[in-house]
């Protein structure tokens, strides 16, 4: 187990790194299914890809609950969140504004996370969802909000089901769960509003 | 650590610059931030939220291994990473004494004597009813 | 009608330019520093802290002058700064029973454990102008005496001690606080939101609330069981650390009102409580605090809400001088299409009340 003194870093330059990695997660949102480059420079503890790492660092402070997977949690992950957030870590997954999911295949079941409030939808679970691909394998074609008509999304998901799942978004809507997909140093969100252009809704 | 939390960067400064100095690098980058501060309803009863106050913190590594924490109210930065140096240091064999004689001691004295000067000017505001009453002049 | 508001940039700017040497004013006359006004003017800082909800003597110095001593817009940017800055945590709640005290008195005991402490107060003075002042004044040193170690306990820890006065509130150590910058207001609010709303309220709106309650608008018989002045050690919990870390001091004012006592047939009568907490040297607010925190007790013990100052939903929607402010100041911005429609509604209905009474149209001033 890692002591404070070998922790991987934060961001390398924490004003500069979190306004540029701001910048990306924002065009990812604003532009569903574009893939987004994360460009600033961060450590990472062993399990957590360099975009995750970075929209943690950006986004996590103390008064954002996390929930980990089984794969996210590690020692060594716990505390380089608390050390670099401050974030506190929490083991039920209905109150937690972020989840990281390392191991996408046995991502939960959604009704486990937070949907928000029809008051406050935006109290709801942003998952931080590592997969293999967002360059190779199946195309995916999306349309909503942000979405010009439609775009495809090519990409390894796992879990294969993942956009059946968020149909639920769109009965819940205001309520609903949004998605960041992170392969390494690039990122796709899937807003609550987007949704698989030959979908059941 | 309270005492230099309380001292000016300039003076935590100066007497550090007069000691030799570990190896060390700089683990936390210092920041400024917030933190919110609680009273208690009362006095003593259940917490509540007062306002929040400006926090500079750091964190320092020695080349020995010793972790230090610098957290300080205000934005100095600077003041942030010398307690964190001096913290680290604090924990180290080699410089724990020096660091004790030579920065937090002197330091404290300095912090004591401002407080007693304060309480001695405040003391002299003391109402004391019994004089007042007896008039004997 | 649609009015284009384009092309006022170039006013705006020229605008600032001129707020900027206004700001400045005669420059044969010295350039005000920052410590001039931290020292100098410390209790106008106290009260841009304290509303401006942020411990930081610089800050509300900075804002004071940038704000040409317009003490709302000082607090204005106080605010607007601290929302720029990221939240370590919250502090462990400070002890004011062990502030190290520079003023405190009470009104309810003359021979109180510790002493009546006068400290810097403009009590006793006679309010007479003093044109020593208006240049050049070096006063004397302060006198000093000798110290005692007798302990000073709050005054309503003495009346507890008897039973005499209703215990505070107590909760779980970790007991969910609840904090108004983070959740929005929903009522009937519980009293921590209550003091918060109060702590970064506006000082004349409570001195005006306060003031009603003694005048008979929800009246609740307060003796001022003790103000204390002075500084406190701020402690905070450091996640990283993995400990608690002492941050520093800051002053603080602490009232406790002994007001109206409760009873009934199962508890004996025993005097209540308000509570005032603020940054800094800040006698009137808390006073004030106190006696609006005791008035919103209404419903909690009973007693018949019928006095603005009894009503939390008015009390805390109003109190923020910055959202009042905002609201009342956005009428100076252009509602010339708002406007446009109330006069044409006017219009209208001028001309239907002509033709329904005279045949006469009705002569338009404006026109």
């Amino acid at each position: 187990m890692t002591t404070v003194a070998e922790l991987p870093p934060g961001f390398s330059d924490k004003v500069l790194s979190a306004q540029a990695t701001f910048r990306s997660v924002m065009n990812a949102m604003a532009r569903p299914g574009t893939v987004q480059r994360i460009a600033a420079s961060a450590g990472a503890p062993s399990g957590v890809m360099h975009g995750t790492a970075a929209i943690a660092l950006m986004l996590f402070d103390h008064d954002t609950p996390i929930w980990l997977d089984g794969a996210m949690s590690t020692p060594d992950i716990a505390k380089w969140l608390k050390f670099h957030t401050g974030a506190p870590i929490t083991g039920d997954p209905a109150i937690a504004g972020f989840a990281l999911i390392g191991d996408p295949k046995n991502l939960p079941a959604l009704d486990r996370f937070a949907f928000g409030s029809s008051e406050y939808p935006d109290r709801s679970t942003t998952l931080i969802l590592q997969i293999g691909s967002l360059s190779h394998g199946t195309a995916y074609e999306l349309r909503g909000p942000g979405i010009d008509g439609s775009t495809v999304l090519t990409a390894t998901i796992e879990p294969h089901d993942l956009f059946d799942r968020l149909a639920v978004n769109a009965a819940l809507f205001p309520r609903g769960i949004d998605v960041v997909l992170v392969a390494g140093e690039e990122i796709v969100a899937i807003p609550r509003t987007t949704r698989l252009a030959h979908g059941k809704d | 650590m309270a005492v230099l939390a309380q001292s000016d960067a300039a003076e935590i400064s100066a007497r550090l610059r007069a000691m030799a100095l570990p190896d060390h690098k700089t683990l936390r980058e210092p920041e400024n931030g917030l933190v919110m501060v609680r009273g208690r309803i009362g006095g003593d009863g259940a917490h509540f939220n007062l306002g929040e106050a400006t926090v500079s913190r750091s964190a320092v590594l020695l080349s020995t291994g010793q972790v230090g924490f610098g957290y300080t109210l205000g934005r100095d930065h600077e003041k942030a990473r010398l307690i964190a140096l001096c913290d680290a240091m604090a924990q180290s064999d080699d410089f724990a004494d020096a660091v004790e004689q030579e920065v937090i001691a002197p330091l404290r004295t300095a912090m004591i004597a401002k407080r007693s000067r304060a309480d001695a000017e405040t003391a002299a505001t003391r109402v004391d009813f019994y004089t007042m009453v007896r008039g004997e002049g | 009608m649609y009015v284009a508001v384009k092309g006022g940039e170039r006013a705006i700017e020229n605008a600032h330019r001129l707020l900027a040497h206004e700001r400045r004013g005669d420059r044969e006359v010295p350039e005000l520093t920052l410590a001039q006004i931290s020292e100098q003017l410390a209790l106008g800082v106290d009260r841009v802290m304290a509303e401006g909800s942020l411990y930081d003597r610089e800050l509300a110095a900075l804002a004071i002058k940038q704000a040409r001593g317009d003490m709302i817009e000082a607090i204005f940017l106080v605010r607007a700064f601290r929302a720029t800055l990221p939240r370590f945590g919250a502090t462990e709640p400070v002890d004011t029973g062990n502030m190290q005290i520079r003023r405190r008195i009470s009104a309810t005991f003359k021979d109180i454990p510790g002493g009546q402490i006068l400290g810097p107060t403009f009590d006793y003075t006679h309010r007479l102008l003093d044109p020593q002042l208006a240049e050049g004044f070096v006063p004397e040193a302060p006198a000093t005496g000798e110290t005692s170690s007798a302990e000073t306990p709050r005054v309503t820890d003495i009346l507890a001690h008897d039973g005499l006065i209703e215990p505070s509130p107590q909760a779980e150590a970790d007991a969910p606080v609840g904090d108004l910058t983070r959740e929005p207001l929903s009522f009937p609010a519980d009293r921590d939101l209550r003091l918060q709303n109060l702590a970064r309220a506006d000082e004349g709106f409570l001195l005006a609330l306060g003031y009603s309650t003694q005048r008979g608008y929800g009246r609740n018989h307060p003796f001022a069981g003790e103000i204390r002045f002075g500084e406190v050690d701020v402690e905070f919990f450091a996640e990283d650390a993995g400990f608690a870390v002492p941050l520093g001091r800051i002053e603080l004012t602490e009232c406790q009102m002994v007001n109206q006592f409760k009873g009934s047939a199962t508890e004996a009568p025993c005097f209540t409580r308000g509570y005032g907490l603020a940054f800094g040297q800040s006698e009137r607010k808390t006073m004030s605090m106190a006696l609006v925190d005791r008035s919103l007790r209404a419903r909690e013990l009973g007693e018949e809400v019928s006095a603005p100052a009894q009503d939390e939903e008015f009390v805390m929607s109003h109190s923020d001088n910055v959202q009042a402010t905002g609201f009342v100041e956005h009428l100076k911005l252009p509602h010339y299409v708002d406007f446009q429609s109330e006069l044409g509604l006017l219009r209208r209905l001028r001309k239907d009340f002509a033709d329904a009474n005279t045949s006469e149209p009705l002569q338009e001033a404006a026109e």
